[in-house]
């Protein structure tokens, strides 16, 4: 009995900020979503609009087969991007290249979609999901060894490969793997490359493929040597470098990884559901994943259900502008105020009350601190 | 092409620049200047060890509030003439005003997030980022639907030909002044934040709060109230770069316009050693790789150069910037190190 009392304390010590945060973030969407309808010609007071939208949020959510689908359309991505921007996270590292990453991964696979035309599914779908994890890995990794080599730190050069990337992918796609003939610059299908569907409409294998990489990360944090390692780097790179660990190459393999995931994201996404690039693809998942990731406080379960949650917002977005008329935009409005609360958590639990609640987001307090005078040996 | 002499070509290439000096300088000080008053503004911030990355997002806002303002003074107040230099109306000059307020606001939640609640600055200038992409996109897409009339727009300076057609520095002339308000005042701010923070006491104190809070702090300096005062007025000049992207080099608000405008001034911070002048270098120099392509587009250079230079695929001058940036933080050029204390929350000693 007593041990029950325990764990369930424990539990709310974990989750109540959090769960205070979304809740908060969610009355402050609402103040919005009152505040901005005076904007609407013509409109008339109405204070059940934040209920109808949200109403319309959760259908499109959850409300049907087709939403709960859609729910797990829109986390894989955020989930496999944020696991990997968490292990950072664990090893002290804030990687802001998700989205770099990402992209790279995306164009890497429809490209290899592309040579591998006629080889059937079999070969064809594991060597270009392979081939986006390698782009991502290799755009990971190029921070990460930076980082090691100079200590050029991984969050402005992270930031400056994101626009490299949007580059690099804009050549590409108006370039070598232009659609012959194609009004836009657009690559071709990805043909046999297609991720099978699974469940619902456009539930790929992807989601799969993301919910595997939860068990596999939380082993690798939790029991294994290297994951210890990364832990250790992270908390206190110092001592684990007395410890006999080798934080440079903790670093450079931590980003590696990170970079891995998210490129798996990106090689889902284009494989699973546009089966084509365009010039102009764009996403947000890479800065997502970062909110993800804090409000899963670097851990893989966290971080799942985190994803289920933003992935459900994303989903069931289209639906509150379509009933609502509130713009989809209000999502990320939500998300900037879920972080905020998070962010100023000593503030929240003073004010109310949360004795449990613990104020850190992990390891994170030990990364912008290193910004002016790293030296990591 | 390997038979025509290097040398050659490189003569032929300077004397294409030089040809078009006029052109190149004129377009990249348009492009620098958003970059510069951003990376100014990191100057200002980091210079007092508070790390901001939320430059886009305060762009953002700023770009957006400076338009709705607009919008919104012309519906209450009516048109009027506008003056003609520069062509300012009232409600030009209120959205100018409602923009710095807003970057200031802007800056001033980074301030609270990195001073008093000791938060991680990176995560504060992503929520930065985050809220005003999301909140100045949902905003649009509710006002838009109107299509309202905007306040229009600043005017450049009209620089007589006699002038701008001098020899030697009529082209400099005509870069820095064919421009409009924001523009002009913006190479003004440069020469102010460069004297002011190497030459005052204001600004020794800033670079000391910046090296070594602890010191100064014990030769009564309120580390606290400087980087306050410091991170919410260098917002500022970041709303002056996005009001720029809205009333000077447009005259509307799109979702999203900064484009990346805040992250690229980041880079010529850091390329410009976080010196107000280095800065805007810095910008100048990324800008004047987009204003060559744009060149290069309009104006095909004659023979081989004209054909190797119009097969540069554009997106080439796009990544020149974050590349240069990422080459200089490896130390492989030169080497760029930021301020002490740069990121590091300030905690007072307790008085016991």
């Amino acid at each position: 009995m007593n041990r029950a009392r325990q764990l369930l304390l424990q539990a709310w010590a974990t989750l109540a900020l959090p769960f205070v945060a979304i809740l908060l973030a969610l009355v402050a969407g609402a103040v919005v979503i009152i505040l901005s309808s005076a904007l609407v010609p013509g409109h008339t007071f109405d204070p059940s609009l934040p209920i109808t939208a949200y109403q319309a949020l959760f259908q499109g959510s959850l409300g049907s087969d087709n939403a709960r689908v859609e729910t797990l359309v829109q986390a894989a991505p955020l989930l496999l991007a944020a696991l990997g921007i968490g292990l950072g996270f664990k090893a002290g590292l804030f990687n802001i290249g998700g989205q770099g990453q990402f992209l790279m991964g995306a164009v890497a696979s429809v490209a290899a979609a592309g040579a591998l035309k006629g080889d059937g599914p079999l070969v064809a779908i594991p060597l270009s999901l392979l081939a986006g994890c390698v782009a991502g890995a290799l755009w990971g990794f190029i921070p990460g060894f930076l980082k090691a080599l100079s200590g050029a730190h991984e969050v402005v050069t992270t930031i400056m490969l994101n626009f490299v990337a949007l580059a690099l992918l804009s050549y590409l796609v108006a370039g070598p793997l232009r659609l012959a003939k194609s009004p836009q610059p657009v690559t071709a299908a990805v043909g046999d490359a297609a991720l099978p569907i699974i469940m619902g409409r456009d539930g790929h294998i992807g989601i799969i493929i993301a919910a595997v990489a939860v068990p596999i990360v939380w082993f690798l944090l939790f029991r294994t040597t290297l994951g210890f390692q990364i832990r250790a780097v992270g908390a206190n790179p110092d001592a684990s470098r007395y410890a006999g660990m080798k934080p440079r190459r903790m670093i450079m393999l931590t980003m590696t990884v990170a970079g891995l995931f998210a490129g798996l994201a990106g090689a889902g996404n284009v494989l699973g559901i546009n089966h084509q690039m365009s010039a102009t693809f764009s996403t947000t998942v890479g800065f997502d994943a970062i909110t993800v990731a804090l409000l899963g406080r670097s851990h893989p379960i966290g971080i799942l259900l985190a994803s289920l949650l933003f992935g459900g917002m994303r989903a069931g977005a289209a639906l509150m502008q379509i009933k609502a008329g509130v713009p989809v935009e209000l999502v990320d409005v939500v998300q900037s105020i879920i972080l905020l609360f998070l962010v100023a958590s000593p503030i929240v639990r003073r004010v109310l009350r949360l004795r449990g609640a613990k104020a850190n987001l992990g390891t994170t307090d030990t990364i912008s601190r290193t910004y002016g005078s790293e030296v990591i040996r | 092409m390997t038979d025509i002499p290097v040398l050659g070509v490189i003569l032929q290439f300077l004397g294409y620049l030089l040809d078009q000096l006029p052109f190149i300088a004129h377009a990249a000080v348009a492009v620098a200047i958003p970059i510069a008053l951003a990376a100014m503004c990191g100057v200002m911030c980091e210079r007092s060890g508070v790390v901001n990355i939320g430059l886009e997002g305060i762009m953002l806002t700023s770009a957006f509030v400076a338009w709705i303002a607009g919008v919104v003074a012309l519906s209450v107040l009516g048109p009027s003439t506008p003056t003609p230099v520069f062509g300012i109306t009232l409600p030009l000059l209120i959205g100018l005003v409602a923009a710095i307020l807003a970057g200031m606001a802007m800056s001033a939640i980074h301030a609270w997030l990195a001073i008093t609640v000791r938060a991680d600055q990176i995560i504060s200038g992503v929520i930065i980022n985050i809220a005003a992409a999301g909140l100045t996109g949902y905003l649009n897409t509710l006002i838009s639907k109107q299509s309202p009339l905007g306040a229009g727009g600043f005017t450049p300076l009209s620089i007589p030909a006699s002038v701008s057609s001098l020899p030697v520095v009529g082209w400099l002339i005509n870069a820095i002044f064919a421009q409009g308000p924001i523009a002009i005042s913006a190479f003004a701010i440069m020469i102010v934040l460069q004297v002011y923070l190497f030459r005052t006491r204001w600004g020794l104190r800033t670079r000391a709060v910046g090296e070594h809070p602890r010191a100064a702090e014990t030769v009564g300096i309120n580390v606290v109230r400087l980087r306050y005062r410091n991170v919410i007025l260098s917002g500022a000049l970041a709303a002056l770069g996005g009001a720029y992207l809205s009333m000077e080099l447009t005259t509307s608000f799109q979702a999203n316009m900064t484009a990346g405008r805040g992250f690229i001034g980041l880079a010529a911070m850091i390329v410009g050693r976080w010196s107000p002048v280095g800065a805007f270098g810095a910008a100048l120099l990324f800008a004047s790789s987009r204003a060559v392509s744009q060149a290069i587009l309009f104006t095909k250079p004659a023979g081989g150069l004209g054909e190797f230079l119009g097969s540069i695929p554009p997106q080439v001058y796009d990544a020149l910037p974050y590349l240069v940036t990422i080459v200089i933080l490896a130390g492989l050029i030169g080497r760029s190190i930021p301020p002490a204390a740069d990121g590091q929350p300030y905690e007072r000693e307790a008085a016991s």
